[in-house]
């Protein structure tokens, strides 16, 4: 199939602008600048359908449209950029940025320019040294050409991008942590409503969206919501990147049509399993996500057709779970990451991601004991939607009560045995 | 007291945010890249550059994973222990630093070269296990290469 995302990447770094613009690059942002309404610019994101690929999947279009416009609306505007890539098996927006950085910059013209955004900040997680300087390059190169500042493209739009580099939390990856972050606040979330495009960065309209999600942006202005939709195989649009961690032959990430099959991503793509193991499991989309099994390997990997089985999406990025892998084990190690890097302002999150933590330790070193289940079930359903600020424990209870699921024999084995058995 | 170029580059990040107190995460990041971490005294003089309080700024400071409030040493080495690097041997690989780094997990080795800390997914899970020494990824790390790794970092 046709890359569209990775098109322009090679082994040697990153294409600077004027091998990025050789490529027809830039095309789109002069195109959306100068010769579009910003509605245009928003109804044609809307007619591609395209949603959210930081982890939501919320609609990119519908995201935009709650901006207020016009000349009422309050300025300056932000336009943010989620890098902040910090989900347990996730590493697909790094490639984007550290091989392509002007397409992410393109698009946040694009997009930004949609929302009339005044400034724009991509918020990068510290541990990108490489995606920061290519894009701390590319930023620049994009000014001295005058596509960012003011008069872009000879407009009179006026458009500022900021790199912020953070210094390592996972919840500033949820939208409103990272704003309060972003203003040099604790990275605690915020109570919404006010959703951020109507009260965000500073009190004022923004809008905050995943690197992969805007780096599409540019291909859709350019080549229209029809060419677009028809790039995945089940109509939801687009190409995705999906990535594949684990003891697979061939971890790593490629672009396909939105939609391919679980099956077919683990076969083709990562090559099966390694030699001498067998698969067991996947985490579809990132550490909060609901295990996926044997039973579903011809699930489309788009949106609505995870969410069917009852998991999601997410990030796209599949950890494999494997028979040399103790789930038990596994699952304790996510829970011990989500209770760590808790913010510790809700209840259900700060003490319970505790409790399930040390659960699932007792467990591991053979002190667990009957009822242990029915604890860790009933924690996760405490630490599910609705009973805190943000979408961290409901995300880590995920893997817990799946695995609760496919893998209770495994759990009982534990409590019966006294002991881990793959120790 | 903050020196001349700590200033100078704190106020440089000004020009980017519209307040004083946005810039406290890059300062923090200044001062500790020219001393190596964040000291109380290093934290009072940005609080009073920024218009922040100690506590506003030290809630910020202490929040984060790589901000440090005690000293580490010359080189920081980071192994990641999140799932993807757990399950391909992230604790034979922290082990292995540990011992060729002279640092016990959480500590500095005697000669202050090595500070050695656990760190949440690095976003490398195609080269797990991964870890980083200062500013450097290394992917597919073998725990028995590590000693050899590390003697690059004087």
């Amino acid at each position: 199939m046709e890359r569209v995302l990775t098109a322009n990447m090679r082994a040697d770094g990153a294409p600077d602008r004027q091998a990025y613009e050789k490529a027809g690059g830039y095309a789109a942002a002069r195109q959306a600048v100068t010769g579009l309404a910003p509605a245009d610019v928003l109804s044609r994101v809307k007619a591609s359908g395209l949603r959210g690929r930081g982890g939501a999947g919320f609609p990119t279009g519908q995201k935009w449209s709650f901006v207020p416009m016009g000349a009422d609306a309050p300025h300056p505007k932000y336009f943010v950029i989620n890098a902040d890539e910090m989900e347990p098996g996730t590493f697909k927006d790094r490639l984007l940025m550290e091989a392509d950085p002007h397409q992410l910059v393109e698009g946040i013209i694009i997009s930004s320019y949609a929302v009339e955004a005044d400034v724009a900040y991509i918020f990068l997680r510290w541990a990108y040294k490489l995606a920061a300087s290519r894009l701390e390059r590319a930023i620049a190169e994009a000014y001295e050409a005058g596509y960012l500042g003011g008069r872009i493209f000879g407009s009179g739009y006026h458009l500022d991008l900021h790199l912020h580099v953070s210094a390592g939390r996972y919840i500033c990856g949820e939208e409103t942590a990272l704003l309060n972050a972003l203003e040099g606040k604790r990275g605690n979330p915020r109570s919404k409503p006010p959703f951020p495009a109507i009260s965000g960065l500073w009190g004022k309209p923004t809008v905050v969206n995943n690197v992969e999600t805007i780096c599409n942006v540019p291909h859709i202005i350019g080549r229209g919501a029809d060419w677009f939709k028809q790039a995945s195989r089940t109509g939801e649009g687009g190409t995705k990147l999906y990535g594949a961690s684990g003891r697979v032959k061939r971890p790593g990430l490629w672009e396909l049509p939105l939609g391919t099959p679980l099956g077919e991503l683990l076969e083709e793509h990562a090559g099966g399993m390694q030699d001498g193991v067998r698969f067991r499991g996947v985490l579809p989309g990132g550490a909060s996500t609901d295990f996926l099994t044997g039973d579903h390997l011809d699930v489309a990997m788009d949106f609505e057709s995870v969410q069917k089985v009852g998991s999601r999406l997410g990030t796209g990025t599949m950890i494999v779970l494997d028979d040399r892998t103790c789930p038990v084990g596994m699952v304790r190690n996510l829970e011990d990451f989500f209770a760590q890097e808790s913010c510790g302002w809700c209840t259900p999150c700060w003490a319970g991601l505790h409790w399930v933590a040390d659960l699932l330790c007792d467990l591991e070193e053979g002190r667990g004991e009957a009822g242990d289940l029915d604890r860790l079930a009933s924690h996760a359903r405490l630490l599910g939607p609705g009973h805190t600020y943000c979408a961290l424990a409901p995300g880590a209870a995920e893997p817990l009560q799946s695995a609760l699921t496919h893998f209770r024999d495994d759990f009982e084995r534990h409590i019966r045995e006294h002991r881990c058995p793959w120790r | 007291m903050l020196t001349d170029e700590e200033r100078r580059e704190i106020e440089t990040e000004m020009a980017r945010y519209p307040t004083r107190q946005a810039v406290c995460v890059d300062a923090l990041k200044i001062v500790q890249h020219h001393r190596g971490w964040v000291s109380d005294e290093g934290l009072q003089d940005i609080a009073a550059l920024l218009d922040m309080t100690l506590d506003e700024l030290d809630a910020v400071a202490s929040f984060y994973n790589l901000i440090f409030r005690r000293p580490v040493g010359r080189h920081v080495v980071l192994v990641c222990n999140s799932v993807s690097c757990w399950m391909l041997g992230a604790d034979r690989l922290r082990d292995a630093c540990a011992e060729a780094s002279g640092a016990a997990v959480g500590g500095t080795s005697h000669d202050g070269r090595f500070t050695l800390l656990p760190i949440v997914c690095l976003g490398a899970c195609d080269r797990a296990p991964a870890m980083m020494i200062g500013n450097d990824l290394h992917g597919n790390v073998d725990p028995a290469h590590v000693a050899g790794l590390l003697e690059r970092y004087r």
